[in-house]
């Protein structure tokens, strides 16, 4: 098999899937990796879909900051690899 | 106005609606733009995706996200879609999807890689292969906004025969003031092009974007590894990371 180092599309893949549990858009959130430490866009996660469901990764350390998996009834969600999401939201 | 999702405002839950095919326009040989009206379409911003379900007579369905080629315009919505080999879901789009056929479109998607008509700062647009799409829908939302920021576009192609959008592109470089337009070859150019075929480099970022002392906003979209090659050469060049916006389509890209 050959293996593609690129194998793996960005955050705004997650933006369709995540609008079904989220009332704003999470790709534009900033999340802070439980790893390392650093943040970022969820919009600029390395994602991969070729797992069942969605996988996504730190760009910085590669640690796994958030799995979605969806089944005909139900959604998974782990965020234990993310330590924070700060959603810009309009004032309250 | 139309009702336009932003980032981080609350917006209702998106549903999946049937979009019909009411025409398409032959980009290339393997890009074609799907003209799909969508009852009840809330409005988009230019930048902005859709995912795309199919479901096959035996109940298996599959999703693909797509950008929107056009700014919003009422209940019409543009997709480019370029055909992959062995994708499932663009061949289909691509070739077989015929004019009054349904699809099951949800949308509009994304708040992150999106432009407004109402920002003044300079803007760097970097597509590589059909990762013009989403910077196409924001070179024609300046226009429709008769905006005046300053764009510069790179757009990387393989040929001449693979440019999407030539001619509106040729006419836009002319008519839209204040966009400069700079077409990289990677494989084969015109004759007498200026620019010998290659990959898009450093020395062409630099020549055709803007100085980072001007604080563009560059959005990048392309392929992946093109995505990461363009990304890194902009922080090389002193870009701040913050305003570099990138958009990749992975392997499964279709």
């Amino acid at each position: 098999m050959v293996t593609n180092a690129y194998e793996y599309e960005d955050g705004n893949a997650l933006a369709g899937p995540l609008s079904e549990l989220f009332a704003v858009d999470v790709t534009a959130a900033t999340g802070r990796c439980v790893s390392c430490g650093d943040t970022g866009r969820v919009a600029d996660l390395r994602v991969y879909v070729n797992a069942p469901g969605y996988v996504a990764r730190c760009p910085g350390c590669d640690h796994v900051m958030l799995r979605l998996v969806r089944s005909p009834d139900a959604a998974w969600l782990d965020l234990q690899g993310t330590l924070s999401l700060r959603v810009p939201m309009p004032p309250g | 106005m139309a009702r336009t999702a932003l980032p981080g405002r609350l917006s209702p839950r998106l549903e999946w609606r049937v979009a019909t095919l009411a025409d398409f326009v032959d980009e290339t040989a393997t890009a074609r733009t799907l003209l799909l009206d969508v009852p009840g379409w809330p409005g988009h911003l230019p930048g902005q995706h859709v995912d795309v379900r199919l479901t096959d007579e035996d109940g298996y369905s599959t999703q693909r996200s797509y950008s929107l080629a056009a700014p919003a315009d009422g209940e019409r919505v543009e997709l480019t879609i370029q055909r992959v080999e062995d994708g499932e879901v663009s061949p289909y789009l691509a070739d077989t999807l015929a004019v009054g056929d349904p699809i099951e479109l949800r949308g509009p998607v994304g708040g992150w890689f999106l432009w407004h008509p109402s920002r003044t700062a300079p803007v760097l647009l970097v597509g590589g292969g059909s990762g013009i799409v989403p910077l196409m829908a924001m070179v024609r939302a300046r226009r429709q906004a008769r905006s005046r920021a300053p764009f510069r576009l790179i757009y990387s192609v393989r040929t001449p025969m693979d440019l999407i959008y030539a001619s509106e592109l040729r006419r836009s470089a002319r008519d839209d003031g204040g966009l400069d337009i700079t077409t990289v070859y990677t494989r084969s150019a015109p004759e007498a092009w200026p620019r010998p075929p290659g990959r898009l480099g450093l020395d062409d970022i630099e020549r055709f974007g803007w100085p980072p002392q001007f604080e563009p906003t560059c959005f990048v979209c392309g392929p992946t590894g093109f995505v990461e090659h363009v990304a890194t050469t902009l922080v090389h060049l002193g870009h701040d990371p913050r305003r570099i916006r990138t958009e990749r389509f992975g392997p499964t890209g279709g």
